[in-house]
């Protein structure tokens, strides 16, 4: 569904990422493990078209990525829960569930999609005539992946959305990726806490420093000794 | 850090009395004579109203151009100093369309509402084109590029839109010289709406039936109530449109706007495009009211609209607003109670207050971004 192929990408004189090469099947949940810096935002954001590549391949669906504007790039079907969550502070919350759907032509089944939005996270129907940056960091979390769904993506780009939630919200939020998954949305999902996303992934990606060091089935990373050296702790 | 929080306020308090002494020191010397204007206002209070009317009437141009400033800061961070010389080639632009339809001469009334109707389209169009062809020009390639660089480029855009406008003012078949010779002098802009109405046989003064002793004139409504459909409009546009909505979204989070499919260049586009229209609308609004054309009018509308949109809260629309119609009634009191030639300092004096005492305007409250 989703080919890299020896992507390069730089920020400025930094090289950043240094040959990805991964794929995403259809309905699968791959996820991109590593530490601070390794490359998997700028791999995202790659993907999604904000940092182009200065070599190297990105394929969706037979759409060469690389070759299109950002802005294209959804519309084909990418949709992102960014890095930092980037809501729009100064709209409301039902405001930026809106602009999820902005490049949907199919308008028609645009309540649903938003009742489905509010069934998975019912604390944004509470929250529906706030202004985004008045909210909680987990409920902006929430409004992130919920402005992300409102565009129905074929694949989903979650880029560390468990980042400074607190524990039962971290474990509430990886059900509902894992539900989203179950439903036929593919997923692509960047994560530091990597006990958490391998289990409920089926392949895994490990970047150091702008590349790839590994890749694996999840559960054969689990068991892989550096895996579980460097990333879940075990001594 | 309480401390710290005290001495900046304190040297922030300095820096303010330094200015009001400024202000106080020089002002007598030009006019600024506090006994003197109670007096004045006390012996005649129907003119403090009179001087309300102009305020409003002037500030309602004021703020549309203001608009224009604080719609173009809130998406690209940039001042664009241009701005207020699109508005002058707006003065200009409905001046040649009242002219070239030969509506100047005209004393028929359906000629007159035609060309000027014509007049405030034209005018709209060309200076809606002509910004964000400044946009596409000077400012595009330099968005990421250091603050500095585009500043520079506007500010050069607007000497070459300020000579565009000296040569096109030299164009007597464009711009009716009515005596006077080159392009650098005031060029008049006939009250086609005195004529309109005195064609009609109405009184230009509306009060004028009344018996009361001020002026409030066809020319202060039109102004107004243009000035209020067209702020009613953007309003509307910018809460309730797609495009409009895509604005806003762009304005707080151009990464997120374009990971969601708008296509940024275009909405910077739009914004130039809407900003430079109400600029030129204000130009046919300004020439009617003032009756001046001038190829260095956008220089003080400029530092007043400009001083406008940080009042109100730059990048603010509403705060453009307020700021506009606050301004207009300091220069309409500065013109009145000391001197004319006091009123641009007082507006500068103001930037620095606001600046020094609340850089985010009056109406620029952040909504910060938790965590």
């Amino acid at each position: 569904m989703l080919e890299l192929k020896d992507v390069h990408t730089y920020y400025g004189n930094i090289h950043a990422l240094k040959g990805i090469s991964l794929t995403v099947g259809d309905g699968e949940i791959v996820t991109l493990i590593g530490s601070n810096g390794a490359g998997k935002s700028t791999t995202l954001r790659t993907i999604q078209g904000l940092n182009k590549p200065k070599s190297g391949s990105v394929v969706f669906n037979g759409t060469e990525l690389h070759k299109l504007p950002a802005h294209e790039i959804s519309a084909l079907g990418v949709a992102q829960s960014p890095e930092g969550r980037m809501i729009f502070p100064r709209m409301t919350v039902m405001e930026n569930l809106e602009m999820g759907a902005y490049v949907r032509k199919d308008l028609t089944s645009l309540k649903d999609d938003l009742d489905h939005v509010f069934t998975l996270f019912p604390r944004l129907k509470e929250r529906i005539g706030q202004k985004g940056g008045t909210l909680s960091g987990g409920e902006q979390q929430m409004l992130a992946m919920g402005r992300a769904l409102m565009a129905k993506p074929k694949i989903l780009l979650l880029d560390e959305p468990s980042m400074g939630l607190a524990p039962l919200l971290v474990e509430l939020i990886f059900e509902i990726i894992k539900k989203l998954n179950e439903e036929g949305t593919t997923i692509l999902l960047v994560e530091q806490n990597a006990l958490m996303a391998l289990s409920i992934a089926d392949r895994g990606y490990v970047l150091q420093t702008g590349e790839v060091v590994l890749a694996d089935q999840a559960d054969k990373l689990m068991k892989n000794d550096m895996v579980q050296k460097t990333y879940l702790g075990v001594e | 850090m309480e401390t710290t929080r005290k001495k900046f306020n304190l040297r922030r308090f300095a820096i303010a009395t330094l200015v009001l002494y400024i202000v106080f020191l020089i002002g007598p010397i030009v006019g600024l004579d506090v006994p003197a204007v109670y007096a004045s206002i006390k012996s005649n209070p129907l003119q403090l109203v009179q001087f309300l009317i102009i305020g409003i009437s002037n500030g309602a141009i004021i703020a549309i151009i203001a608009l224009g400033y604080t719609m173009v800061y809130g998406i690209i961070e940039l001042i664009n100093f241009a701005h207020g010389d699109v508005y002058m080639i707006g003065v200009f632009t409905s001046l040649t369309v009242l002219s070239l339809t030969g509506t100047l001469e005209s004393k028929d009334p359906a000629k007159i509402v035609f060309g000027l109707i014509l007049a405030l389209i034209v005018a709209i169009v060309f200076c809606a084109v002509l910004n964000a062809t400044i946009e596409r020009l000077a400012y595009r390639r330099l968005r990421n590029a250091p603050r500095l660089a585009p500043l520079i480029s506007a500010i050069g855009m607007s000497f070459i839109i300020e000579n565009i406008g000296l040569m096109w003012a030299a164009q007597a078949w464009l711009v009716p010289s009515f005596g006077t010779t080159g392009g650098a002098s005031q060029k008049s802009f006939p009250d086609m709406l005195g004529i309109l109405f005195t064609s009609l046989g109405w009184d230009v003064n509306l009060l004028a039936s009344t018996g009361i002793a001020l002026r409030l004139t066809i020319k202060d409504v039109m102004v107004i109530v243009l000035a209020v459909v067209l702020m009613v409009g953007l309003y509307l546009f910018v809460q309730r449109t797609r495009l409009g909505k895509a604005m806003r979204a762009t304005a707080q989070n151009r990464d997120a706007a374009k990971m969601l499919g708008i296509d940024i260049d275009w909405v910077i586009t739009a914004t130039f495009l809407i900003g430079g229209g109400l600029a030129g609308a204000a130009g046919l609004m300004a020439g009617l009211y003032n009756n001046t054309a001038w190829w260095f009018m956008g220089f003080r509308a400029g530092l007043q609209s400009f001083t406008a949109a940080v009042l109100g809260g730059i990048g603010n629309i509403a705060g453009g607003m307020l700021g506009g119609f606050l301004i207009g009634l300091l220069a309409s009191f500065s013109d009145g109670y000391l001197n004319a030639r006091w009123t641009n300092a007082l507006v500068f004096a103001t930037l620095v207050l606001i600046l020094l005492f609340r850089p985010t305007g009056l109406l620029g409250e952040q909504t910060g971004q938790k965590a």
